[in-house]
């Protein structure tokens, strides 16, 4: 089957922010040794390279629907990468230290498009939910007008990190606005690739069936949403709108 | 590059979110278009001889444009080398627009800034991380570009 390898190595090499990367020790399909590559994972591609800085990968793994697991292999820190199928070849890593392993553990259990995906629908029915809610009028004041612009594609965010948030909102609301609509505690790692919770959680319970186009002629999906852009402006319309009947509000009764 | 070719084959054979058999040409050979049943699994685009049950070959869909051309067709090329295209002819300006809609939103990077949005509007309205409940707020794939307080 081909693949455009090309473009694969343009992803894997080019500056958008990948989503782990460092050095692991890879052992071959039939030979036991190891061998010190380079890791990088963008989205669900693991990448690997010889140096750190060679200019193409050596190989990539497709990481859609694979388990990963914690080995009983006799190095310390090793892991494996493992696919359901009966052929299947299963990658064992190892990583120089205890921290680099139960960073790359979480990083691949989580990488599918999958998974993804579920989190994106998840964030996108809430905001619906809470935009449709909205009628108390609960905005925070604190925040200025602005408008979220999504970047033009192509450019990629820096790795800001976000402050842990206080459990307790602001008084200025006045009235609770976070309204947990969801049952489950916490989102399943994917669909295929729950081979480890590093909390020993229990499972959530699975996720009610995504609606699929079968193979053939595609039927005409009820659109989603749409696009984020027009979801964008629709919600900022809303928001404006709000907060300016909240900050009234607030001001109290003119005389 | 090597690649686990038997899980691709495998992600090949899982239910589709849009298939199609759609006239398809590849940037060498001349541009012929032939008939192919197009297969669109997670951020890959499959293609198949209509008879065959193995894809011939596989697109993987980050980085590139999805351009829409002259009437019923639509074109993948990817950023490094805008040229060379891949182009499908639909059966209709209908079906065209609906592969160019769901393609554009079939990348990773994709989901990756809807993700962000969505997480950034909800801190917005609530003051509080929705990714928080489910432990993946530190999480470097789902870091905000642009920090707001």
């Amino acid at each position: 089957m081909k693949l455009n390898e090309r473009s694969l190595a343009f992803y894997a090499t080019c500056d958008s922010p990948a989503d782990n990367s460092g050095f692991l020790y890879k052992r071959g399909e039939r030979h036991t040794a190891y061998h010190r590559r380079w890791f990088v994972l963008k989205g669900n591609m693991l990448f690997y390279f010889e140096e750190r800085d060679s200019r193409e990968p050596v190989g990539v793994i497709v990481l859609e629907g694979c388990n990963v697991e914690l080995c009983d292999a006799a190095e310390n820190y090793a892991f494996a990468i493992r696919f359901g199928g009966t052929k299947s070849r299963t990658y064992v890593l190892v990583a120089e230290n205890q921290a680099a392993m139960e960073s790359w553990v979480k990083s691949l259990s989580r990488a599918s498009f999958d998974y993804m995906r579920l989190v994106v629908r998840e964030l996108e029915k809430q905001l619906q939910e809470m935009s449709q809610g909205l009628a108390g009028g609960c905005v925070d004041s604190r925040e200025p007008p602005g408008l979220w612009k999504p970047k033009p594609s192509g450019l990629e965010e820096s790795r800001e990190r976000l402050p842990a948030l206080p459990a307790i909102l602001p008084k200025e609301n006045g009235c609770a606005v976070w309204n947990n609509v969801l049952g489950a505690d916490r989102l399943p790692d994917t669909s295929g690739c729950a081979g480890h919770d590093e909390e020993g959680n229990p499972r959530p319970p699975p996720l009610p069936p995504r609606r699929r186009v079968s193979n053939g002629e595609a039927a005409a999906v009820a659109q989603s949403p749409s696009t984020f852009c027009r979801l964008h402006e629709q919600y900022s319309r809303e928001v404006a709108l709000l907060r300016q009947d909240w900050q009234q509000r607030q001001r109290g009764p003119r005389p | 590059m090597r690649y686990n070719e038997r899980e691709l084959l495998s992600l090949a054979r899982q239910p589709a979110e849009k298939a199609a058999e759609i006239r398809m040409s590849v940037p060498k050979k001349g541009n012929v278009l032939k008939k192919r049943l197009v297969k669109l699994v997670v951020n890959f685009l499959f293609y198949f001889r209509t008879d065959e049950a193995e894809p011939i070959g596989a697109l993987l869909l980050e980085h590139c444009k999805i351009t829409k051309e002259e009437e019923n067709v639509f074109s993948i090329s990817f950023i490094e080398e805008p040229e060379r295209k891949y182009c499908f002819e639909c059966a209709t300006e209908e079906q065209c627009q609906e592969w160019v809609e769901a393609l554009k939103r079939a990348s990773y990077e994709f989901l990756r800034r809807s993700l962000i949005f969505y997480r950034n509007e909800i801190q917005k309205m609530t003051g509080k991380d929705p990714l928080e409940q489910y432990g993946i707020s530190e999480e470097a794939r789902f870091q905000l570009g642009t920090h707001r307080q």
